[in-house]
């Protein structure tokens, strides 16, 4: 099957009938938000697609490399707080220095020294020392940029600059965080990687949850630039408003219309070069390499692939697209919100989103991302109209009719699951197959 | 005096509810284990698989509430506990045939027993949140303490007060109860016996002709039992609320891994090495220091090595350096 064969365009033209349809039924406001969010579901998939499509890894810490991309997108793009650099910056850096050097130091005694009782108090001793000495300077700095106007920064900031150069940035920063954990956790079996992957998302959540002076914790980071003009700009400048006025339509329906659009044309743009990578990847000997792998470890290890290296390479990629995701994921919100990271959506709907679409097949995880992401957004309304339709013979105030609309909207994690279900069981490869 | 008093705040602040947190998640931890170890996989599906079990026996405390019965001291819930236990059995024998079964039957590979897992995992989260919502649920009711905190100090006259919760007692005892029933079934029982036996090598097990079905039948049962108890002794001691059952997973995976998965000892033993943890590594010490130092020594920090809310971070850190020198566990556990 490949890319242009009559079902792939026929799935994709469907997906297209879907968005085309919500705007006419609902708004074209409303179609292109869910197309935005699709297009970055597509990367996402096209990112955990890489790591267990090509390689068979099972990442479900998918929300931990998104959430550093958005993270990046802070780091970046933000202001810095002067003041807080001031007053704690130095202590900070040195904080987290010293904490680095504490590791490093461990790792060293733990090389360097012979295998021993001696060893086995070392490490602790040097670990335990390292953390206090790490704490007695970091907390300082921490509470110094922390005290600084509280109610409106109160962190360190960013850098100032252009909010799209977070983009790569927030690749880069996921693929250092793949890095670590894939030199730690991919020498684990299938199950175990995936509880370590769960496990280090957390802890990702949970730093950027409480480390107020990296990211304002959960205070957010609301007004993040943007890489277009905003409505506003656009309903006061001449050109817009003589443009709306010749072919008669709303200028703020068209103002908040042509702000998605330019995130669109951006996100497709990003979507498109990686599209292309991915399928040279795949179908490159690099690709038949990484397959031949993921089906026979043992048998690829005989030929003489390192089949340890080769993993870590696939980690990183795969999570670098997906912080790349998260990066601009929060570029179109406007605004960091660590509490909204949750597995259910972040993690176990891209996976989803993977099975769905198809496995191992580039085409397959943009579809499913623009399916799934369509599905989950519109089961709601689906649901409430179908709880209407069942409740409709009830009296108004009939407690059961009451509790069944209320409950519509959980309609959807269900509905997830018996998709992810049936497709496992009927059409395990996904709607497009992997060739 | 004062080393008294450090004492009682050690135990009222850490020893006692680490205690009870640790039999909830032994408990949740055999449940996993025992499906790790008979159907070898990864339950994503546990932890709503104990929400599903709690909000039964929660749907029942209130209808038997309702209907003026109640258990005097003692929660009422307990009653409820065994129609739980026997709607989850239900589910998740229902959940087999139609999942897993299937895939047993065409020798799937572990990880896509995994990945439906989390298909069953999604429904049954939509299912519970759909029947129940998603905010805060109390059922706890009865006597709320075995001793409070003021009548342990007039008992003794210490400054520091130990209050000992019912459902923490409560807690203790049934998980003592749960293991030793489980490990007397495990051990003395004809299908407990074929299914150590099917755990330990599959195929002579086949051979000496136990009928799989039947122990993938128990495994469910037992499984079901398990994890209803965990979720409602885990419901009565905080409060339940679905997500928060989602994310006990990770500890729960977290103990199971550590005491090395397969193996029901080393998932008890697992389960207290977390919370034990997870709870002296975020509790303040400067009450319990303060006591034993002379007071010109006195701390000025809380002496918390790290904030509560990494508590997720502590089990996690603790099963990866675990993994690093143990990589199937403390006990050994199996590998696939």
């Amino acid at each position: 099957m490949t890319a242009g064969s009559p079902k792939t365009v026929l799935l994709f033209a469907f997906v297209t009938v879907l968005f085309i349809g919500t705007g006419f039924m609902q708004s074209w406001n409303t179609a292109l938000t869910i197309f935005n969010m699709g297009l970055i579901s597509a990367i996402m998939a096209l990112g955990v697609n890489m790591q267990w499509g090509y390689a068979g890894l099972f990442n479900v810490g998918v929300m931990g490399f998104v959430a550093l991309g958005g993270l990046a997108a802070v780091l970046v793009s933000m202001p810095p707080v002067g003041e807080a650099w001031a007053a704690g910056g130095a202590k900070v850096l040195a904080g987290l220095a010293l904490g680095a050097a504490t590791i490093i130091g461990a790792i060293l005694v733990w090389q360097k020294m012979p295998p021993g009782r001696l060893r086995g108090l070392a490490v602790p001793a040097v670990l335990v020392a390292g953390f206090f000495i790490f704490r007695a300077v970091f907390d300082q700095g921490v509470d110094a940029v922390e005290s600084i106007d509280p109610a409106l920064t109160g962190y360190l900031g960013g850098l100032g600059l252009p909010i799209v150069l977070a983009w790569p940035v927030g690749g880069l920063l996921a693929a250092g965080a793949a890095w670590i954990i894939g030199k730690t956790a991919l020498g684990l079996r299938s199950d175990y990687l995936a509880i370590a992957t769960l496990g280090i998302a957390e802890i990702i959540i949970s730093v950027m949850k409480n480390e107020d002076w990296l990211g304002r914790g959960v205070k957010n980071v609301t007004a993040l630039p943007r890489p277009v003009p905003y409505e506003v700009e656009l309903q006061a400048s001449d050109w817009f408003l003589s443009l709306t006025g010749q072919f008669g339509v709303n200028p703020v329906t068209t103002s908040s219309i042509l702000v998605k659009l330019s995130y669109a044309g951006l996100f497709i743009l990003v979507l498109l070069v990686l599209i292309w990578l991915s399928e040279k990847a795949l179908n490159s000997p690099w690709g038949r390499m990484m397959r031949a792998i993921r089906d026979n470890e043992v048998s690829a290890s005989a030929m003489g692939k390192n089949v340890k290296a080769r993993h870590l390479q696939i980690f990183i990629l795969g999570s670098a697209v997906c912080g790349l995701a998260g990066a601009m994921m929060t570029t179109l919100d406007g605004q960091l919100v660590p509490s909204s990271y949750q597995p259910l959506r972040f993690t176990f709907l891209v996976w989803v989103m993977v099975i769905v679409g198809g496995s191992g097949n580039n085409w397959g995880a943009v579809l499913g991302g623009f399916l799934i992401w369509w599905l989950w957004i519109q089961v709601e309304p689906i649901g409430l109209l179908l709880m209407q339709v069942i409740t409709s013979g009830m009296v108004e105030d009939n407690g059961l009719r009451i509790h069944l609309l209320e409950s519509a909207a959980y309609m959807r994690l269900l509905t997830m699951g018996l998709i992810l279900l049936l497709v496992l069981r009927f059409s395990p490869r996904g709607l497009i197959p992997e060739r | 005096m004062d080393f008294l008093n450090a004492i009682v705040a050690l135990a009222n602040f850490v020893i006692i509810p680490a205690t009870a947190y640790g039999a909830q998640l032994a408990l949740g931890a055999l449940g996993v284990t025992l499906i790790y170890g008979i159907l070898r996989f990864s339950n994503f599906a546990h932890g709503d698989t104990m929400a599903f079990g709690a909000m039964v026996t929660i749907l029942v405390t209130w209808a038997l509430q309702g209907a003026g019965v109640s258990l005097g001291p003692l929660p009422t819930a307990l009653l409820a506990l065994p129609a739980g236990i026997v709607a989850t059995g239900l589910l998740v024998i229902g959940t087999d045939r139609v999942v897993y079964r299937f895939y047993r039957a065409h020798k799937a590979k572990p990880v896509i027993y995994v990945i439906a897992s989390l298909g069953v995992m999604f429904i049954m989260n939509g299912v519970v949140r759909f029947i129940i919502g998603v905010d805060d649920q109390r059922f706890a009711d009865g006597e709320r303490f075995i001793i409070s905190a003021r009548t342990f100090r007039n008992l003794t006259g210490l400054d520091e007060g130990l209050a000992l919760r019912t459902s923490q007692g409560l807690t203790i005892v049934i998980a003592i109860i749960a293991v030793m029933l489980l490990f007397w079934f495990l051990n003395r029982t004809r299908t407990g016996k074929s299914m150590r036996a099917f755990s330990d090598n599959e195929d002579l097990a086949l051979l000496s002709g136990i009928n799989p079905e039947r122990v993938v039948l128990y495994t469910w049962l037992i499984v079901a039992a398990l994890a209803t108890t965990a979720g409602v002794l885990y419901g009565l001691d905080k409060s339940f609320k679905p997500f928060t059952y989602f994310q006990l997973l990770l500890p729960i995976f977290a103990s199971a891994i550590v005491g090395g998965l397969g193996n029901p000892l080393g998932a008890i033993l697992g389960g207290f090495v977390i919370a034990f943890s997870e709870i002296s590594i975020t509790y303040a010490f400067r009450k319990v220091v303060g006591y034993l130092l002379p007071e010109a020594w006195e701390p000025d920090g809380l002496l918390q090595l790290l904030s509560t809310d990494y508590k997720f971070a502590v089990s996690f850190g603790i099963l990866l350096i675990v993994l690093l020198f143990r990589p199937t566990g403390i006990m050994k556990g199996k590998s696939i």
